[in-house]
């Protein structure tokens, strides 16, 4: 053979088999250690998950929805009032933080490039983004709730639009880092203005991924308790359309019924945290699965 | 260069025929982005100035000893932190103990084992145990860990160590009710393990490929790499994510506030309740009025101080990589 | 001829000529290899003589690199990829399930196109291989990080900050230190995949200086794009295609008096 020049194979004249058996126990033992964490992760998911169904189904009925929470010692009730205004707090507090994080974002991203400020703000930014979310609760009381003299939806909603900002920056600012420079270049040589090159190119392009962010801030919102106990606080009725006062919410009807010595109120405590973690969950996955689809595009 | 760009658009518009409508809105968009941005600075702020402000009132009046002591009397308005303090940093250190090594082992397991078709639905899982409500996670602690906690562990644990020295009284429950400042250790770590696992399996994924290719070249097994070569190369980072799920630990209220037991007075046993300061501020706050109201707020201070510093030093060392 | 041929032909003097009648080391036969469905390898037949260097060449993507990780299965990191025939190390089947891959990666060792120091100080990325495979006494596992520091030229520059990061070396000595931790683990064949790829040419000129002393000690396989480089060190030189052996010979015959037209157009740079 001109090609493949081959000569005679030698027999093997070091033996195998020199590997320490320990090496091999170590290495076997952390594979299964790690498979064995990663299970127990899985297992207080679907734990959770499963007493929520054993729960809280038994206590969905027509009347959770149609009815408001019932009154210390009263029978039946239900969470309607809590649930409208769960509502309408999450959908203040994001109406609030959307365009607030959207704007800051699009600055980090297209007008602070490299700057001092823009560095400044991104690392506080994340601060915020990671803070105890007890602590935003206690400032929006100092800042609302004593100077307006009393709890009301308004200072919920703040309260919770101050918790989404950070996460609607943060996703805006790296979804627009994502649009590649060469798409805004070609806009400003058309003669745009870097506003309209900024909402006609870069934020159709990162569309998905702002969705996404805002999504998940609604996720990260609609379950928070804290905030809400000294801002919102609760209402066992229908509250003030104006907001002013006690607003009804899940969170907090939670927190507050789930320890009560009242059958009927740890029943609904448990029919709405089901329906909550259920909603939470399912905003959820559907933001990860807007953001895979526009991955895959 | 953003600068320069601004100014040749500039240039541009002044010769274009939409001058009259545009370069107005040019400037309010600009200027709204900048106050935006501005706001977080401010909101930062302001959650500073509110807890001095507000706790002012409680320093003042108590000094340094509002820190060391453990006297917490709303009868006679004597007021000190010590005993939230010692619970915050308790169970947060026991989050700590537990969460880390489950989380650093899911991350291994994600970026070395997992074969590729299970890698996003675990990741997934694993993610969502984020989007569980703080609330809800007290509830699974208070009506279904703490009871099989309390049969299972604390009786067992407790008949066997009593009267021994030290393990004794750590590891004695007066009372074995199931809450408790271990229950909420152990409920923090859970709580904390998709922040540390999801930083960790990004920053192993970073790795370069070639190292840990190199690595398996002279003949390692995968623990041998992931311990001797993957882990310190990874380093402060991984450090960075720890402080990260350490500043989760230390501000969690909800979930602790159901297991912890709520007591104010200093416990040697891990078996017995206790409070932090989240869980007290949210226990009394809506009550509380006068001095009381202003040592709540002086704890929220002192918590503030605390992750604030945990958080700072979170993000010097992962230095962004992404905090989901 | 062109440049390149020129100097190449100039260069193949420096090296020692071809052992022909030298045993053979690893025998390649009917090697196919798959990046799942696709065949990146075909059919692939040759031999690698017992202390000789032999140079991989070809264009990017002709599967050289390829061949050069199955021979310590470096490939099966990633499920993917999978490789069909016989490797023949010393005549044992390195593909076969029942050889240990640890241990045969031990014995053949692995230097990359990239520098890649292990996070620890000099002393323990040499000592860390032998370790693995060897319990010695201190004083003699000293002996053998200096042995292998020494035979990689690298002991007069690092044998004062031995405890020092192995990160905080030049590129060139990094690359030298990899080295060294390979041949510490006293390894039957080296592999070079594009050693010197990310090195200045004064460095580049220090690893191909080592090659030919290691070639007194070691069976050699280099991957390498730079056509002057195969010619300087090596003895044999196999020339690669779309996934195909084109050409394996001495590197003399290759270079001087190839037979197919394929070689010839490569090696003077009319393709590739």
């Amino acid at each position: 053979m001109d090609t493949a020049l081959q000569g005679t194979v030698t027999a093997s004249p070091a033996p195998w088999g020199r590997v320490r058996r320990s090496r091999y126990l170590a290495d076997r033992a952390l594979k299964v250690v790690c498979a064995l964490f990663t299970i127990l992760g899985a297992v207080v998911l679907g734990w959770i998950l499963l007493m929520l169904l054993v729960e809280g189904i038994g206590g969905l009925s027509a009347d959770v929805f149609t009815h408001t929470t019932p009154g210390p010692g009263s029978q039946g009730g239900g969470i309607a009032n809590a649930l409208v205004g769960s509502l309408i707090l999450t959908t203040l507090g994001i109406v609030v933080a959307t365009p607030i994080g959207v704007l800051a974002g699009t600055y980090l991203a297209e007008y602070g490039k490299g700057s001092k400020l823009a560095e400044t703000i991104r690392f506080v930014n994340d601060i915020l983004l990671a803070a105890p979310s007890i602590l935003i609760g206690l400032f929006v009381y100092m800042l609302m709730v004593q100077p307006m003299g009393g709890y009301s939806g308004w200072a919920g909603g703040v309260a919770l639009a101050i918790i989404a900002v950070p996460v609607i920056v943060r996703t805006t600012e790296d979804m627009l880092r994502l649009v590649p420079g060469s798409l805004r270049e070609a806009g400003a040589a058309l003669g745009a203005p870097m506003s309209t090159v900024i909402i006609k190119i870069s934020w159709k392009a990162a569309r998905a991924g702002m969705v996404t962010g805002i999504l998940l801030a609604t996720a990260r919102i609609a379950g928070e308790t804290a905030p809400l106990l000294f801002t919102a606080l609760n209402n066992n009725f229908w509250f003030n359309p104006n907001l002013m006062g006690g607003v009804a919410n899940l969170p907090v009807m939670i927190y507050q019924f789930a320890l009560s010595p009242y059958e009927n109120w740890r029943e609904l405590a448990w029919a709405g945290a089901l329906i909550i973690t259920m909603s939470i969950l399912a905003l959820s996955i559907a933001a990860r699965l807007i953001l895979r689809k526009e991955k895959a595009r | 260069m953003v600068a320069l760009s601004q100014e040749r658009l500039a240039s541009r518009k002044n010769g274009s025929v939409r001058r009259s409508s545009q370069p107005g809105f040019d400037r309010v968009f600009r200027i709204a982005s900048l106050g935006s941005a501005l706001l977080v600075l401010l909101v930062l702020a302001g959650i500073i100035g509110a807890m001095i402000y507000g706790g002012w009132p409680a320093f003042r009046e108590f000094g340094f000893g509002f820190i060391t002591s453990s006297v917490w009397n709303v009868n006679e308005d004597q007021y000190g932190a010590w005993v939230a303090i010692v619970g915050t940093l308790s169970t947060a250190v026991i989050a700590l103990a537990i969460g880390v090594p489950l989380s650093l082992g899911i991350a291994i397991f994600l970026t070395q084992f997992c074969p590729p078709w299970l890698k996003r639905p675990v990741a997934t899982v694993i993610e969502l145990l984020a989007a569980v409500p703080s609330i809800i996670y007290g509830m699974w602690g208070l009506f279904v860990f703490a009871p099989l906690f309390a049969k299972y562990v604390q009786v067992p644990v407790s008949s066997v160590v009593e009267g021994m020295p030290i393990v004794g009284t750590i590891l004695y429950a007066r009372t074995p009710s199931g809450v408790g400042v271990l229950t909420a250790g152990i409920i923090l770590s859970f709580m904390i393990i998709p922040f540390i696992a999801s930083i960790a399996r990004d920053i192993l994924d970073q790795i370069p490929s070639v190292l840990r290719e190199s690595a398996y070249g002279i003949g390692c097994t995968t623990w041998e790499v992931v311990r001797n070569v993957l882990l310190p190369q990874a380093g402060v980072s991984i450090i960075g994510a720890i402080m990260l799920g350490l500043g989760r630990a230390l501000g969690e209220t909800m979930a602790v506030t159901f297991v912890i037991g709520n007591a104010n007075r200093l416990s040697g046993s891990i078996f017995d309740p206790g409070s932090t300061i989240a869980s007290r501020i949210a226990n009394e706050f809506n009550e509380a009025i006068g001095l009381q109201l202003n040592a709540l707020m002086a704890l929220g201070c002192i918590l503030f101080l605390v992750t604030f510093v945990v958080l700072v030093l979170a993000r010097l060392l992962i230095a962004r990589v992404r905090t989901a | 001829m062109s440049p390149i041929a020129v100097s190449a032909s100039n260069a193949i003097g420096n090296a020692a000529s071809a052992d022909v009648g030298a045993p053979v080391r690893i025998a390649v036969r009917d090697l196919n290899f798959y990046y799942g469905d696709f065949c990146s390898l075909k059919n692939i037949s040759m031999d690698f003589f017992d202390r000789q260097v032999t140079a991989l060449i070809g264009p990017s993507g002709c599967g050289k690199s390829t061949l050069l990780r199955t021979f310590n299965r470096i490939y099966s990191l990633y499920p993917e990829q999978r490789a069909e025939g016989q490797i023949l190390l010393d005549g044992q089947n390195v593909l076969s399930p029942s050889v240990d891959v640890n241990e045969l990666r031990a014995r053949v060792g692995m230097v990359f196109q990239k520098p890649t120091p292990f996070p620890m100080s000099i002393y323990d990325n040499i000592a860390f291989g032998i370790r693995l495979y060897e319990k010695l006494p201190k004083g003699e596992l000293d002996g053998r990080v200096e042995e292998a520091l020494r035979k990689a030229a690298l002991w007069d520059e690092v044998k004062d900050k031995l405890r020092q990061s192995g990160m905080g070396l030049s590129g060139g000595q990094q690359q030298r230190l990899c080295i060294a931790r390979t041949i510490a683990q006293h390894p039957e064949v080296i592999l070079l995949d594009e050693p010197t790829s990310a090195l200045d040419p004064i460095s580049t000129g220090k690893i191909e200086e080592l090659i030919e002393q290691l070639r007194s000690e070691f069976t050699i396989v280099i991957v390498t794009h730079n056509m002057q480089q195969a010619a300087r060190i090596s003895q044999f030189t196999a020339f690669m295609y779309l996934g195909e052996l084109v050409e394996f010979g001495p590197t003399t015959k290759m270079f001087m008096n190839p037979s197919k037209k394929q070689t010839q157009d490569y090696i003077t740079g009319r393709f590739g």
